[in-house]
């Protein structure tokens, strides 16, 4: 505001007394509310950041510090011991290959998956097309829990058509396989797949019908356009979709719990940290029972395997923050 | 010209073909593992599933299910309502504070990157089993401030805050409801983190020159507030209101799915679980139709 050229009152108080008060009133308006609104973010920064920095100096304390009301946030007696043990209970290195291996292949499948249907919503036009795409929106609101214990079953006795009885003599048990999952993410029924058709459909819609029909005009065929021309325009919202794909996937405990049990991945050891740590603890001592663990240790505890949970992820974000908020910004999200 | 008319018709087809070919995945995915599945709930939801080595039977009670589980069993009803209304004012509280964040976080300051990226923290943080542990955690750290403010005998300014607004007698209810949100307010941050976005997203695509054109008008920042900018993103608290209630069905601290979880895998009873479920789904959806049918008919449509 202050750029505009004013002429020859150049000085603050004189064009103040020119604009009869205006300029002042307006000038303290705009400290004023630029203080609130910094006042007011940082509460809301630090109530979100604060259980995070709450666990990372929890997690350095040792038992001890814990008992110490002079101790509120930095550790007396320094420790890693915390991060070992956690390690150690939660198998750490296998559980995070497998985790890894997992989330990477499961959302390589889905986001492609999705990818391929959203570009099918978006840009042909064939009959029942608007009732495919309400039961998009039907697969949205229909939350996993409703189907969960059909699904059980379903995989519990597996068979396609009854081809499998015939050929073996009975179904097969999917149980604990890691195979059903794949096979859910491959027909795009995964982890809110739902909202990843629905982004990228609505990301393939803005871009103009003209590329694709030159491309059409010298000969490419459906697929080849797709892959040459529509693919590398959709880099942002596909690196965006794939981003939380695997960060839901990393952190989910449902259907980690439903079809990949028997799998060490971190989401599910996490869960099973207290119990494990209780069970450890009634070892080392020698009691019977695990009720005598103490509360705070057991929250230390699972402050420092959270941590140790997140860390893979706070990095992901720091690197890839941009792909995580301002695609999805992009992609206008309507009705 | 005929010719060209079939040919064109033909291209269609081919067209349709292939559109068809590309939400293939979709199609089977959607029939296999959810429609499918949905019915046999629904199904089971009606009938004793008798689990046995290569087979399970299915035996068919009647309401049986629903009997138990509204009549028999002591705590289904009661988490029942207790979601429900948590989900109701929790959902309420979310559109508002991600509608005034989105707000805030619209106008241009120093640093507004980086607060941006701690409001969107909690949906990568705070997914999945995070969320489920943290809220224990939640109450472990509520017990130890009980403990230490009788320690002290003192109480928070907040403390201080309700006590005042209830000795005012007026509306003591919705003060109670109030309290229960600000008190939670944690919980609504770190659930309103995709909401925030698809606001601003919104609030993105207003032209300035409304704004200018009210402000030139005499309109205060408040007025356009509600004339231009309420009106504007309207649609979006549809988007958001359902993505809000859907979310928090999905939610690892959810206690009916908890319970429901826990009669599938521990009790193996997979026909008082459908029925469990079915209930819940149902409330649910119901709930959904009538806000966005209500929702629906107060949104603008600008284009």
């Amino acid at each position: 505001m202050s750029k505009v050229k004013t002429g020859k009152y150049t000085n603050f108080w004189e064009r103040n007394r020119k604009s009869g008060g205006y300029l002042l009133r307006r000038t303290v308006m705009g400290y004023g509310v630029s203080i609130c609104r910094a006042i007011l973010l940082f509460g809301l920064c630090f109530l979100i950041l604060q259980p995070l920095l709450n666990k990372i100096s929890v997690s350095f304390m040792t038992e001890g510090d814990l008992y110490d009301p002079i101790v509120i946030s930095i550790p007396l007696h320094f420790t890693t011991e915390n991060y070992r043990l956690a390690a150690g209970l939660m198998e750490y290195g296998k559980s995070l290959f497998n985790s890894l291996v997992i989330a990477l292949t499961i959302s390589i499948v889905q986001v492609s998956m999705c990818t391929l249907v959203g570009y099918g919503f978006a840009r042909f036009k064939f009959p029942l097309k608007r009732f495919w795409f309400a039961c998009v929106m039907v697969m949205i609101l229909i939350p996993p829990q409703v189907i969960s214990t059909s699904l059980h079953l379903h995989f519990r006795y597996f068979d396609v058509l009854g081809i499998i009885e015939m050929v073996t003599g009975a179904p097969i048990n999917l149980r604990g396989s890691v195979l059903p999952y794949y096979m859910m993410s491959f027909g795009c029924m995964g982890l809110k797949n739902g909202l990843y058709i629905y982004m990228i459909r609505q990301f393939f819609r803005n871009i103009p019908k003209e590329m694709e029909e030159a491309a059409y005009v010298d000969g490419c065929g459906t697929l080849k356009t797709f892959v040459s021309i529509m693919l590398p325009d959709a880099k942002p919202i596909l690196t965006s979709c794939f981003l939380f794909s695997f960060v839901w996937q990393w952190t989910d405990g449902f259907y980690s719990s439903m079809f990949l049990g028997q799998v060490s991945l971190l989401s599910i050891k996490l869960k099973q940290l207290p119990d494990t740590f209780g069970g450890y603890m009634a070892r080392i001592t020698g009691s019977a029972s695990s009720a005598g663990v103490s509360v705070p240790y057991t929250n230390c505890m699972l402050a420092t395997g959270t941590l140790m949970v997140i860390v893979p992820l706070i990095v992901l974000y720091l690197y890839a923050q941009k792909g995580f908020v301002e695609s999805l910004s992009s992609t206008g999200i309507k009705m | 010209m005929k010719k060209q008319k079939t040919k064109l018709a033909g291209l269609q087809k081919r067209k349709a073909i292939s559109g068809y070919l590309f939400i293939s995945p979709f199609i089977i995915g959607f029939l296999a593992f959810m429609i499918s599945p949905l019915f046999q709930s629904l199904y089971m939801s009606f009938s004793d599933v008798q689990l046995g080595a290569g087979e399970f039977k299915t035996v068919w009670k009647g309401l049986a299910n629903y009997n138990y589980a509204f009549q028999v069993d002591a705590n289904f009803v009661r988490l029942l309502t207790e979601e429900l209304s948590r989900m109701a004012t929790n959902s309420l509280a979310i559109m508002v504070f991600s509608f005034f964040v989105a707000l805030v976080l619209n106008q241009k300051f120093k640093g507004r990157a980086l607060v941006r990226s701690v409001f969107f923290l909690p949906v990568i943080l705070a997914s999945g089993v995070m969320l489920k542990l943290d809220s224990d955690n939640a109450l472990m750290a509520a017990v130890a401030q009980t403990v230490e403010m009788n320690a002290q005998g003192t109480t928070g300014i907040s403390d201080a805050l309700q006590e005042i607004l209830r000795t005012t007698g007026v509306g003591v209810r919705a003060f109670e409801k109030l309290f229960e949100i600000i008190d939670n307010i944690y919980d609504v941050a770190i659930s309103s983190g995709i909401q925030i976005i698809i606001f601003l997203s919104g609030l993105q695509t207003i032209s300035t020159s409304m704004y200018e054109a009210a402000d030139i008008e005499g309109c205060t920042k408040w007025e356009s507030l509600w004339k231009i900018t309420f009106p504007m993103v309207s649609s979006l608290f549809l988007v958001n209101w359902i993505y809000t209630v859907v979310d928090f069905c999905m939610r690892s601290d959810n206690e009916v799915i908890e319970k429901i979880t826990t009669y599938m895998n521990v009790n193996l009873n997979y026909g008082l679980a459908s029925a469990m479920s079915w209930t819940y789904f149902v409330l649910v959806m119901a709930i959904i139709g009538v806000s966005s049918f209500i929702i629906s008919k107060g949104v603008y449509y600008y284009e």
